[in-house]
């Protein structure tokens, strides 16, 4: 039996209010999802707007182009090239693992480098790329670019790397750049810096002139979507290149002074030593060779562990820049400084005479003299040409440690030049309380003896030395080092500056008529058959010679190690010695002797004998220096079509 | 009614059937396609495809198959609620077995070019049942207790296995829209809050049986900055993706979160934030109003309807297309956790669109044949 309606109003009843009910709440409930959206899309729009814009647009900083740095002839130095790089971005590192696992696959990456990546990429906001490898060849950047749809945030980016054309040439002068540290870092709040493909200064010029060279930033707006891909660019405000220099530095002439060095070691078992040729007008460095030099490119492409060891390994420290930083006892060419300071102080005179018997006996101690058969009566002129110790012990002894460090002051030893190169030494000027804080001895006559030939305590750097000579060949003026010939904005003209004739440094206050019997008697090392370095005479082969070419000159013989009694008593020779502890050879000059305009100090690490070694080199390279001078020649800068 | 006679009114006429379908209905349904039309569209950054044709075309094909099932006489469906029944239940047991050996969540089975959600058929399938349950009971035996354990099985086989899946979004609306049938079929107010409370005590066992997936879900709706850039980022960003969107939107195919892929399952779960962050406030409350009016039309379908087994048919469906709606859009803008549900017609996908338009088939039945006499057998 089939039963119909039975109690159905009654349960419709019920159905009726209680489906009311239900679609009251509903309704309700769609209520709220419009007053969530109200909240959402009116109340707090604002801020979600601009959380989408944060999204959606990401700032990029673009790197300048660094400055480009030439010499004074105009010939490239350092440069940039195009470096292909794989980049790889993404949001705080999420899921990136993938990704470097396939870019290990088709770089071969390695461990260490895929954890610094990871590291990287975690500690970055905003898809800040990080770079993955850079100097990418083309097969790389094809399997890459082959790759792509499987490696979400990666992509190929054009930057730039530092290029020197004449790597080992100018290492030392030049330097190179490398990643940002911590340290660049100091002080500096120019955004640039945190690129991570942004490079630094780290020695030499790119050191001390990196804030001029960087350039400024400029910026890209672009829209990037999820897993950080570039959508489009929105703006792009170009940066502004670093500014191109052009430094005091002859290539051609440092090129010449750099093979001059190599070929008069050709014997010897390591090659070191420095040449600095400085301008004694303006100071203008012309060439400073620290042999051996290193090859900047390997820094700038990233030096490997080996070649980083290979480098600080060898015993002729290639990465240390000798000129500035290497420090000698200056040995027999100090004796043009004790002279002038005797002759200032007043302790001796030109007339004054003083004899050499081979040695002088201070108390039971004997100071020899080079000449074991003892010079006889010298006076000043002849105490320089021939060299002789016995007339400086006494000289020294006369004018008082105090006085020779008044005067070498004044020579510019014992201080930091003006050159502005990062890592120059002071070298050291020993005085009275210098000795007593470093040893608490009081300082003692035998000291002002050993100071007296450049020996004992003081030292002195490559770079004093031809300091000291231009001073004293420009007249006793304080002429400082200087690289810097020129400095431009990237679109303006680099050009040198007009040559100037008298120098704008300020006067030492020293008697000229002193400095005219010091520089005699450098004459006389030259050009008197008595001269410690008359084989170097210009026309010693009678070959004629310009006389606008006539040099003076001061050789130096610098003890490493102390001759014993006993060597002496044996008659050990300097050749019978290992390489590290023979004599360094030491060689001041400047030219041309009527009209000074260059001087030239040549330091040969270990040379044994200053004349012998150094001196060839020295006359050498000064001769090519008066042979370049301007005004010898038509204009040599050529204005380089790539400014 | 021309007829004078006892009981029941005449057989209407073919005509007379098409003239009672909801026409209007038709329409509001049509035009929420049409938007998730739109928004596919704009998904796929303005392309047709691979989505808003396809969508189109499903829902032109799912127009048919509704209006086909809106002209079948309910005795049909009464008769068929059981076999519909059973055999959902089997195809959650093969989708279960299928995932267990696949390893991970399974949710449809392949038969041939068409994958099948059996949880899809079970929405409609637990509605038919309960409904024909209620029918044959008076309000008297509908009241008593032990006449509403049968339906608590009936609710509680299909959740136990979507569970399994798993899916909490299609648990919770089977539940859910079970409960709101038993409630307007008359079970007595204290045995939901009973249930409320029992419900309230099983949430710890419920959490233990949750995937890790799952309760980082919840964990991450409890409090969404806990990791912002982890489970976190779909709330969030579907959050800057709609309050972005302001009063009156980014303009079509300018909306920048979805187009650049910051929002997840932009195409499925989070049509509606795509589709708002262009269209803006404006646009998401005329999509909530015709939804709105598809519920209005289903509560005076079943108020009209004759039969009790029409009025609950008509008002289960009811209430789970609000569910669908609700759950997904207090979803995707962060009232709900992250469970998977997605927006009725606007949504990509095909198991939904169909069971969802076979569903509103029922319903428009019931206004159709709401006038029909049907057996109150068990």
């Amino acid at each position: 039996m089939i039963r119909f309606r039975k109690g159905d109003g009654e349960r419709s009843g019920l159905f009726t209010r209680r489906a009311l009910l239900l679609g009251g709440t509903q309704l309700t409930l769609m209520s709220a999802l419009a007053g969530r959206l109200y909240q959402l899309q009116i109340l707090e729009s604002q801020r979600f707007s601009t959380l989408a814009e944060e999204n959606r647009v990401n700032v990029r900083l673009l790197a300048p182009a660094r400055g480009l740095i030439f010499d004074r002839t105009g010939q490239p130095l350092a440069i940039n090239r195009n470096n292909f790089r794989v980049m790889l971005a993404s949001d705080r590192g999420r899921g990136v693992e993938v990704v470097i696992e396939r870019l290990d696959q088709i770089l071969s990456l390695g461990e260490a480098d895929k954890g610094r990546l990871l590291r990287e990429l975690r500690r970055s906001r905003n898809f800040q790329p990080a770079v993955v490898r850079e100097n990418l060849g083309w097969e790389e950047v094809s399997r890459i670019e082959f790759n792509a749809p499987d490696l979400p945030g990666v992509f190929i980016d054009i930057g730039q790397t530092r290029d020197y054309p004449d790597g080992d040439l100018t290492s030392h002068i030049v330097g190179y750049t490398g990643r940002v540290s911590d340290d660049d870092l100091a002080g500096r709040d120019d955004p640039l810096l945190q690129l991570p493909t942004m490079r630094f200064g780290k020695k030499g010029v790119e050191r001390s002139l990196e804030d001029d060279l960087r350039g400024k930033a400029g910026a890209v707006q672009v829209e990037v979507n999820a897993v950080g891909r570039i959508v489009r660019e929105l703006d792009r405000t170009e940066g502004q290149p670093g500014d191109n220099v052009l430094l005091t530095i002859d290539l051609d002439l440092q090129r010449f002074a750099n093979d001059r060095l190599q070929a008069q070691q050709a014997n010897s078992e390591h090659k070191s030593g420095t040449v600095v040729v400085m301008d004694i007008v303006t100071g203008d460095i012309l060439a400073m060779v620290s042999e051996p030099g290193f090859d900047p490119n390997v820094f700038a492409r990233g030096i490997t562990q080996t070649e980083w060891k290979e480098l600080l390994d060898d015993p002729a420290h290639p990465l240390n820049n000798k000129a500035i930083a290497g420090v000698y006892p200056p040995g027999s060419t100090y004796k043009v400084a004790v002279a002038l300071a005797a002759l200032e102080s007043g302790a001796i005179d030109a007339g004054t005479i003083l004899s050499c018997p081979g040695f002088i006996e201070l108390g039971d101690i004997k100071f020899h003299c080079w000449w074991k058969g003892g010079h006889g009566g010298l006076n000043v002129v002849g105490g320089i040409s021939n060299s002789c110790d016995c007339f400086f012990y006494q000289a020294a002894q006369r004018t008082g440690v105090d006085k020779i460090g008044e005067m070498a002051a004044k020579l510019g030893f014992g201080q930091v030049s003006a050159l502005g190169l990062p890592g120059e030494s002071p070298g050291n000027q020993p005085s009275r309380s210098w000795k007593q804080d470093k040893y608490n001895v009081p300082w003692q006559q035998g000291d002002t003896f050993n100071l007296g030939i450049g020996q004992g305590y003081m030292t002195a750097t490559p770079l004093q030395l031809a300091i000291m000579t231009s001073r004293i060949a420009n007249g006793g003026y304080n002429v400082q080092p200087n690289l810097l010939l020129a400095k431009a904005a990237p679109r303006e003209e680099l050009a040198p500056p007009s040559p100037r004739l008298k120098t704008s440094a300020s006067s030492l206050r020293i008697d000229p008529r002193h400095i005219a019997l010091v520089r005699e008697g450098m004459n006389q090392v030259i050009n008197s058959p008595s001269g410690t370095a008359a084989q170097l005479r210009l026309d010693a082969d009678n070959k004629p010679i310009d006389p606008a070419f006539h040099f003076a000159a001061k050789t130096g013989t610098a003890q490493v190690k102390r001759i014993t009694e006993r060597e002496r008593a044996m008659g050990i020779t300097q050749e019978q010695l290992p390489w590290h502890l023979r004599h360094h050879a030491l060689f001041v000059c400047f030219g041309p002797i009527d009209n000074p305009r260059y001087a030239c100090s040549v330091v040969v690490e270990h040379g044994m004998a200053g004349g012998a070694t150094a001196g060839p080199i020295g006359r050498d390279v000064l001769l090519e220096t008066m042979k370049r001078d301007p005004s010898r020649r038509v204009d040599r800068f050529r204005k380089t079509a790539s400014l | 009614m021309t007829s004078l006679s006892l009981g029941a009114p005449a057989a209407i006429g073919f005509g007379e059937k098409i003239w009672r379908i909801n026409w209007g209905l038709v329409l509001v349904l049509t035009l929420i396609a049409g938007i998730g039309s739109v928004a596919l569209y704009s998904a796929a950054g303005g392309h047709f495809e691979p989505w808003a044709a396809k969508h189109a075309m499903r829902y032109g094909i799912a127009l048919g198959l509704m209006l086909v099932v809106a002209l079948v006489h309910p005795k049909v469906w009464l008769s068929l609620a059981w076999p519909l029944y059973i055999a959902s239940l089997l195809l959650l047991v093969a989708v279960d077995i299928a995932g267990k050996i696949g390893m991970g969540a399974q949710r449809w089975l392949v038969v041939g070019p068409m994958q099948i959600q059996p949880s899809e058929i079970a929405k409609v399938a637990v509605i038919l049942v309960l409904a024909r349950y209620y029918h044959g009971l008076n309000r008297e035996q509908a009241g008593r207790f032990l006449y509403t354990l049968p339906p608590l099985v009936v609710i509680l086989a299909p959740v136990g296995l979507v569970m399994v899946q798993p899916d909490l979004g299609t648990a919770m609306m089977v539940m859910l829209g079970g409960a709101a049938l038993l409630f307007v079929a008359g079970v007595r107010l204290w045995m939901f809050l009973g249930a409320a409370v029992c419900a309230i005590g099983c949430l710890p066992i419920a959490w233990s049986f949750m995937h890790e997936y799952q309760r980082k879900r919840v964990l991450t709706f409890l409090d969404p900055d806990r990791d912002p850039l982890g489970a976190g980022y779909h709330i969030t960003q579907s959050k800057i993706a709609i309050g972005s969107g302001g009063l009156f939107g980014k303009g079509f195919l300018h909306g920048t979160q979805s187009s650049l892929n910051f929002l997840p399952e932009k195409q499925t779960d989070f049509i509606f934030t795509t589709f708002v962050e262009e269209w803006g406030m404006v646009g998401a409350c005329v999509l909530l109003a015709l939804f709105a009016l598809v519920l209005i039309w289903g509560f005076s379908i079943a108020l009209r309807s004759q039969h009790h087994f029409g009025r609950l048919v008509a008002l289960g469906v009811t209430a789970m297309m609000f569910l669908y709606v609700f759950i997904n859009t207090a979803m995707v803008m962060g009232l709900l956790p992250v469970v998977g549900v997605p927006l009725p017609l606007v949504s990509n996908g095909g198991t939904a669109m169909v069971s969802v338009m076979f569903a509103c088939g029922l319903m428009v039945g019931v206004n159709v044949y709401r006038d029909a006499q049907l057996p109150l057998a068990r």
